[in-house]
């Protein structure tokens, strides 16, 4: 009998709560008990709640498609299916080091009945139901291997675009509808359009993995279980535009990231799947890991093209656009992990497969994270669509401490607090924005009925503060004043005027900000007034300082 | 800094000025070899790089992964942002000052720690997260807060092998 495969996340979330110290512990209980073992180091499924969540491969007691969810999400892992032959894989978790000895009692290699049993990893509802396209992959693959990563669908639309011209790349992407990942939600084909609309001989790929929001970690958990498919999407987009260097800003938060990373960008380059002929085609791209330095500011992009030129990340006055005159003063196409990681998908399936997702003008999936106060918190991936309170109590499975969730803020610091009232609200950047709040990267952090608002909002202003680039005023000094005002509200000096003092503030910061960091900071703030107004009086003992 | 410090930096910059935009790697580099980047540090980097001191201040003093002091042998990273909050990371963070008798930005004063607010470690969904010396941790508790600082205590302050 071959060696039996067992499955221990690497993902830095799945590390930070015991899967490498269970890892070990396999390792060590199998040669103790003379058994061979490939422990293979995925990314992690997202279901936090269950991690450590291990995994082995046995022989399938049923044909592999029938317990495949007929959803078209899994359309793009057919190939995957016929070469998988006869095996699936089943879940235990969560797995602490004190459970492995009675694992291999259990004869859990060979799919043993344990009380940690999950059965089927694919057919666990939480995952059953999601719509993976972008994340498809992740938590399957080996991160740092060409062939699993091939051998599960992997490069199809890079051999795609290779044989497609340039404008018709675009062309996919414009018709697939996706708009951009990081926030701000922008078409990603029009903006390719105009990069390779400019004539000049040097065009750069960046991407934006300066994924600074709380709250998001969809970036992260694709770096470090699928990074070949950024790598992909990168090398596609320096395809459609004619750019043969593309940058990875990375934050320097992200240390597993990093090197899951340049692991994979060694391979693709040994692979020759990068490097001066990409696949035999003639076609150079080079690619390169560039690290952040703790800055939030640096996630907007020209105060992280800014930053890759190897300056202060103060943000750049537009126009011109950076598809225009960006990275070094060339054209240069700026796109979020997510958005590149969903370009392999669009040219291998094409545009109208992506597009019949979703709804509205928000076309696709996204990846949504549970964060915070959530009983089952990780990463959920489906169509625009889905409801907030379906995330929140289907999937999330409501607080963590048991209490009634009292507000959600959706799309990170600068996303506004969503109160229970609105729970019903769809994911769409359209819907999302007629409540007054936004979508943003798709991050949802969960406060139950002990959050104290004024708070919440004193924080918006006083991270505003210290991330503040200095370059405009109403972001530099109105941050300071907003926490110096939430502080006489709660303090009890003319509470009511400087309520009215704090509405001010707030538009002043809306409308005269430069970026997005003072023109939204705002929006926490007027929520957290707006519902939650009784939070905003006297009280005793004044709020504490944060950071 | 040391003459052997000086040399550090000078044989970084070197190796790295005819990079694209190098000074934000140059730093990193400075600080991954040397623990911090010393202010004596600043007129090599700009004399080689072509810059004023104020343009290589002013980008040491900008991001704020980057130290003008030596830190502590370990580095205690508490994350402070919005979604580690709603599981009580503020009660973590005063547990942790206490425990380590510091404030954030602060060195204990035997050298071993010193402790840092992060904004967020992409550990969000095992809240509160901290970082330390690079390995992450989530859903942490006072106690397992306190077990952690123990280990590397009583690894630092241990009789010699």
């Amino acid at each position: 009998m071959s060696a039996a495969t067992v499955y221990v996340p690497r993902d830095a979330s799945a590390l930070s709560i015991g899967a490498g110290e269970v890892a070990t512990a396999i390792a060590k209980e199998a040669s103790a008990r003379g058994i061979e073992l490939k422990l293979v180091r995925n990314g992690s499924r997202g279901a936090f709640w269950l991690e450590p969540l291990v995994e082995v491969v046995v022989q399938s007691q049923r044909p592999v498609d029938a317990g495949q969810s007929a959803s078209p999400a899994n359309a793009g892992q057919s190939e995957s299916l016929s070469t998988a032959s006869q095996t699936q894989r089943l879940a235990y978790g969560p797995v602490t080091v004190a459970d492995v000895p009675g694992l291999f009692a259990a004869d859990f290699l060979n799919g043993g009945a344990h009380p940690l049993a999950l059965g089927p990893t694919d057919a666990i509802p939480w995952f059953a139901s999601q719509q993976r396209l972008t994340f498809a992959r992740v938590g399957i693959v080996d991160p740092a291997s060409v062939a699993d990563y091939v051998a599960h669908g992997g490069y199809q639309g890079l051999r795609r675009a290779l044989s497609t011209a340039p404008e018709a790349i675009v062309q996919t992407v414009l018709d697939s509808g996706l708009r951009g990942r990081g926030g701000a939600a922008f078409p990603t084909g029009i903006k390719w359009k105009t990069v390779l609309e400019q004539k000049t001989q040097q065009k750069y790929i960046t991407c934006n993995a300066d994924e600074g929001d709380s709250g998001t970690f969809s970036d992260r958990m694709l770096m470090e279980g699928d990074p070949l498919c950024l790598v992909e999407g990168m090398t596609i987009a320096g395809l459609a535009v004619g750019a043969t260097q593309g940058y990875i800003y990375l934050r320097a938060e992200y240390p597993h990231a990093y090197r899951a990373l340049n692991t994979a960008i060694a391979a693709a380059y040994q692979a020759r799947y990068l490097g001066s002929d990409v696949l035999g085609s003639g076609k150079r791209f080079d690619l390169e890991v560039r690290l952040g330095a703790g800055a939030y500011i640096c996630g907007e992009e020209t105060s992280m093209l800014e930053s890759l030129e190897g300056k202060r990340g103060e943000v750049r006055v537009r126009p011109p656009l950076p598809a225009i005159k960006g990275l070094f003063g060339q054209p240069t196409i700026v796109n979020n992990v997510i958005t590149f990681a969903s370009v392999p998908t669009i040219l291998h399936q094409g545009a109208e497969f992506y597009k019949n997702f979703g709804m509205g003008r928000s076309r696709g999936t996204l990846p949504l994270q549970l964060a915070g106060n959530i009983k089952r918190g990780g990463l959920v991936e489906r169509a625009f669509g889905v409801s907030l309170r379906e995330l929140l109590y289907d999937y999330g499975g409501g607080s963590a401490t048991g209490r009634p969730i009292r507000a959600v803020q959706v799309g990170g610091p600068l996303g506004a607090y969503i109160p229970a009232s609105q729970f019903d609200v769809l994911i769409d950047y359209e819907a999302l924005t007629n409540i007054g709040a936004l979508l943003g990267h798709g991050g949802i952090v969960v406060f139950d009925d002990t959050v104290d608002m004024a708070r919440m909002a004193r924080y918006a202003m006083e991270f505003c503060a210290i991330e503040s680039c200095g370059k405009c005023t109403p972001c530099r000094i109105g941050s300071t004043r907003g926490v110096e005002v939430i502080d006489r509200i709660v303090g009890g000096v003319e509470s009511e005027r400087n309520v009215q003092l704090l509405e001010s503030l707030c538009e002043t910061m809306l409308q005269g900000s430069l970026c997005g960091l003072g023109g939204m900071t705002p929006f926490p703030v007027q929520s957290a007034l707006k519902h939650f107004r009784e939070d905003f009086r006297a009280r005793k003992p004044p709020l504490k300082r944060t950071g | 800094m040391l003459p052997s410090e000086s040399d550090t930096v000078r044989r970084i910059v070197e190796d790295m000025k005819g990079r694209p935009g190098p000074l934000i790697e140059v730093l990193h580099s400075v600080q991954a070899a040397l623990g911090y980047v010393p202010p004596e540090a600043v007129p090599i980097l700009a004399e080689a790089l072509n810059l004023s001191r104020a343009e290589v201040h002013g980008v040491v003093t900008f991001y704020h992964f980057f130290r003008e002091t030596p830190p502590g042998r370990h580095t205690v990273s508490l994350c402070r942002a919005e979604a580690c909050q709603s599981m009580g990371a503020d009660d973590l963070a005063e547990h942790a000052k206490g425990r380590l008798g510091v404030d954030f930005h602060e060195t204990t004063k035997d050298g071993t720690f010193s402790l840092e607010p992060v904004f967020c470690l992409g550990n969000c969904a095992c809240s509160p997260a901290a970082m330390i010396d690079g390995r992450l941790y989530g859903r942490l508790t006072p106690d397992r807060f306190d077990a952690l600082i123990a280990e590397r205590q009583s690894k630092t302050s241990g009789p010699k092998q």
